[in-house]
């Protein structure tokens, strides 16, 4: 851990090329995942799933029902791992704690009044105390975008370090909604003023808009990972969230993870996947791999 | 800042351990042995020799190719000005972009089988002939066709002419391409060819002149001939050549300036340097990294213009430093025909002689060298290194 933490100028964070950072992230999508590489990138993603509902008409049967399905992915193939967490809104805690109950399977909540994050700051701090008092295990929380491009860098960085405290033990997992930044540069800036500020995650996106995550925006956030874990010697963990459904895509963001952050992010502790529909799309290729066959979506759970 | 910095390394070894992804060397089809290509057939050479090209990779011999003498270069030359006096020069320039095109559709559609022999020939890995030499080369044949029935408007006042034959010896870095680089603009602006590729990549020359042969261009008009230094001089000295076109060495290009100097003949030469890199503290250092990654380790650094040099801030120097050994660490070293592979084989046993001579002189002259930890396959091939200053 370190022991005193000077805090940065982040109107000095580094520049990012754009064209490079694009080219860089395309490489990734050029290695070619086989056989049991494949199978073990597929388990792996699987459970790096935060498998999410955050819809105004979600219901306490629509939570269990996703809770059952983070334990019994597809029960027709044995030894599949669980997902890592379900990720519900702060109402949904209590509901989705029960549900889980031993499975070792962790409740993540959004909070700060997701998705906009436009709303004072003690209801963003008591929003987050319900949701950890709920059971909460983790808290996703978004930054003020709108005073971040207004420049008042250190409001964003006293908010990130007024819900870190508010989570108690809960792992704080800061959105930084990168497709409301617009430009590489700011993703970068944000990131490093978030990890400075006490995230133990950084994440990309809520989904509620698009664009969401893409493979440079989460490069330039796994690159801002490295450069302070070589600064601090503090691990920080990586969440893209949004517009991750297919297979294929998953393992591109793995093959990056491995060759940026190497392998000791390997695993759900480090790496998250904020997604809703990849689980079904993994578990369709897990059958084909098994059975040489691809089947019908109809033999899949629907959500 | 209380951390020790040293204390932290990343780790790397299974973004190598990937499971294998080779192409299937069966798409591609060899033969036992090619002769030369003159005046449209492949026709056996006067010199009656014929010497092996092998597959750095595994060292295994390929096929054989054979060796034109100075009969045999005499006689392209005289195939080529025949071509040129009776045909080529008279055809029509939309005539001839209509076979450079022809050309260009059938690269494309061979594109496999290309990089497959491009990569057991010359040692590149499959993901680099796969998706920039064979492709760029058949753009090469799509862009200069489309230059032929322009040449007429593109200069004001002015008559584009054609020199007649055109001596063209290319270099093993980027076989094909090289081949399409020379031959294209020749064909376009009216010349006829006889072109000469390296000793250690000769194949996908002969595949493109089974493709030039199928594409029914006149005979005589590309003429492909097989060989050594040897061969290389007789076409640089032959007297009914009007123009020579050279990639390759410093050496050998100042060997052919003094040989044409007062002749008629025009050159083009295009040789090699040691590029340099130069990174100041302002700059996007993760993308300038990759910009150094890609400058040097490009198809196993031989490239004219590598990036062979760098020069870095000192404030930045030691972060620099840093994120360039993480990222030759995730370089992938191994079977060119493997999709995954990011380094494949030197070109040839004497170019890994020249490459491990030159580490020797740096290591003795007290740099200190800084190789990645991945394992070296066994045959001809090499890690990349990085030197770091006295």
């Amino acid at each position: 851990m370190v022991a005193t933490k000077t805090i940065p100028d982040f109107s000095l964070s580094p520049h990012i090329d754009q064209v490079g950072v694009e080219e860089r992230a395309s490489r990734f999508t050029k290695r070619s995942i086989k056989n049991e590489t494949k199978i073990n990138g597929l388990k792996l993603a699987l459970n790096m799933i935060d498998l999410t509902t955050l819809e105004g008409k979600d219901t306490d049967g629509k939570v269990k029902q996703l809770c059952y399905k983070a334990q019994h992915l597809h029960d027709a193939y044995p030894g599949l791992p669980t997902v890592a967490a379900i990720c519900v809104y702060p109402s949904m805690v209590k509901v989705a704690k029960k549900a889980l109950g031993d499975s070792g399977v962790k409740v993540a909540s959004v909070s700060t009044a997701f998705p906009s994050g436009q709303a004072p700051r003690d209801v963003k701090i008591r929003d987050t105390k319900f949701a950890v008092s709920e059971g909460a295990d983790e808290i996703d929380m978004v930054i003020s975008r709108g005073k971040f491009h207004m420049g008042e860098y250190n409001f964003v960085f006293d908010e990130i370090a007024a819900v870190k405290e508010a989570c108690g033990n809960a792992r704080l997992k800061v959105i930084l909604e990168t497709g409301e930044l617009g430009t590489y540069d700011k993703v970068r800036r944000a990131s490093d003023i978030a990890m400075y500020a006490g995230a133990d995650f950084i994440k990309t996106s809520t989904g509620k808009m698009s664009p969401a995550a893409t493979m440079p925006v989460t490069l330039v956030m796994l690159e801002a990972i490295r450069d302070f874990y070589y600064k601090t010697g503090k691990r920080i963990a990586m969440k893209p969230a949004g517009g991750i459904s297919k297979s294929k895509l998953a393992l591109h963001y793995l093959v990056m993870l491995n060759e940026v952050l190497g392998e000791e992010w390997m695993n759900n502790h480090w790496f998250r996947f904020g997604a809703s529909s990849l689980a079904n799309d993994i578990l369709m290729q897990l059958m084909k791999q098994k059975t040489g066959v691809y089947q019908s979506a109809d033999y899949f759970s629907l959500d | 800042m209380a951390t020790k910095n040293n204390t932290i390394k990343l780790k790397f070894d299974s973004s190598r351990n990937l499971a294998p992804a080779p192409e299937s060397k069966s798409a591609a089809k060899i033969n036992e042995r090619y002769d030369l290509f003159i005046n449209g057939k492949f026709e056996k050479p006067l010199s009656k020799k014929y010497f092996a090209t092998i597959n750095p990779a595994t060292e295994e011999k390929l096929s054989e190719v054979a060796e034109a003498n100075a009969a045999d270069v005499n006689k392209a030359v005289e195939a080529a000005r025949n071509a040129y006096e009776k045909t080529w020069k008279k055809t029509s320039p939309k005539e001839r972009a209509k076979y450079i095109y022809r050309i260009a559709r059938m690269v494309q559609e061979k594109a496999r089988e290309l990089a497959i022999i491009e990569t057991l020939d010359g040692g590149k890995p499959i993901r680099e002939s796969r998706d920039f030499d064979v492709p760029t080369a058949a753009n090469h044949f799509f862009y200069y066709a489309g230059w032929a029935d322009k040449l007429e408007y593109a200069f004001p006042n002015r008559t584009a002419q054609p020199l007649g034959v055109a001596g063209q010896i290319i270099p093993w870095n980027f076989p094909l391409l090289m081949a399409a680089w020379k031959i294209a603009p020749a064909l376009a602006t009216g010349n006829t060819v006889v072109l000469k590729p390296a000793e250690t990549t000769s194949l996908t020359a002969l595949k493109l002149a089974e493709i030039i042969q199928e594409a029914d261009l006149p005979p005589g008009v590309v003429n492909i001939i097989t060989g050594a230094g040897d061969t290389g001089a007789a076409i640089v000295n032959h007297p009914d050549i009007n123009k020579i076109a050279f990639t390759g060495s410093t050496n050998v290009g100042k060997i052919i300036q003094r040989a044409i100097a007062g002749t008629n003949k025009k050159a083009t030469l295009e040789l090699g340097g040691k590029a340099a890199n130069i990174i100041f503290d302002d700059a996007p250092l993760d993308q300038a990294v990759e910009g150094v990654i890609n400058g040097i380790f490009f198809n196993q650094g031989h490239v004219c213009c590598a990036g062979s040099r760098l020069y870095v801030q000192e404030s930045v120097f030691k972060t620099v430093v840093q994120k360039l050994k993480d990222r030759m660490e995730s370089l992938i070293v191994g079977d060119p025909l493997d999709k995954n592979t990011d380094i494949g084989a030197i070109n040839s046993k004497e170019q890994l002689e020249v490459i491990n001579k030159y580490l020797g002189i740096g290591q003795k002259e007290g740099a200190e060298m800084y190789q990645s930890t991945c394992a070296i396959p066994k045959k001809v091939s090499f890690a990349g290194q990085l030197f770091l200053p006295m």
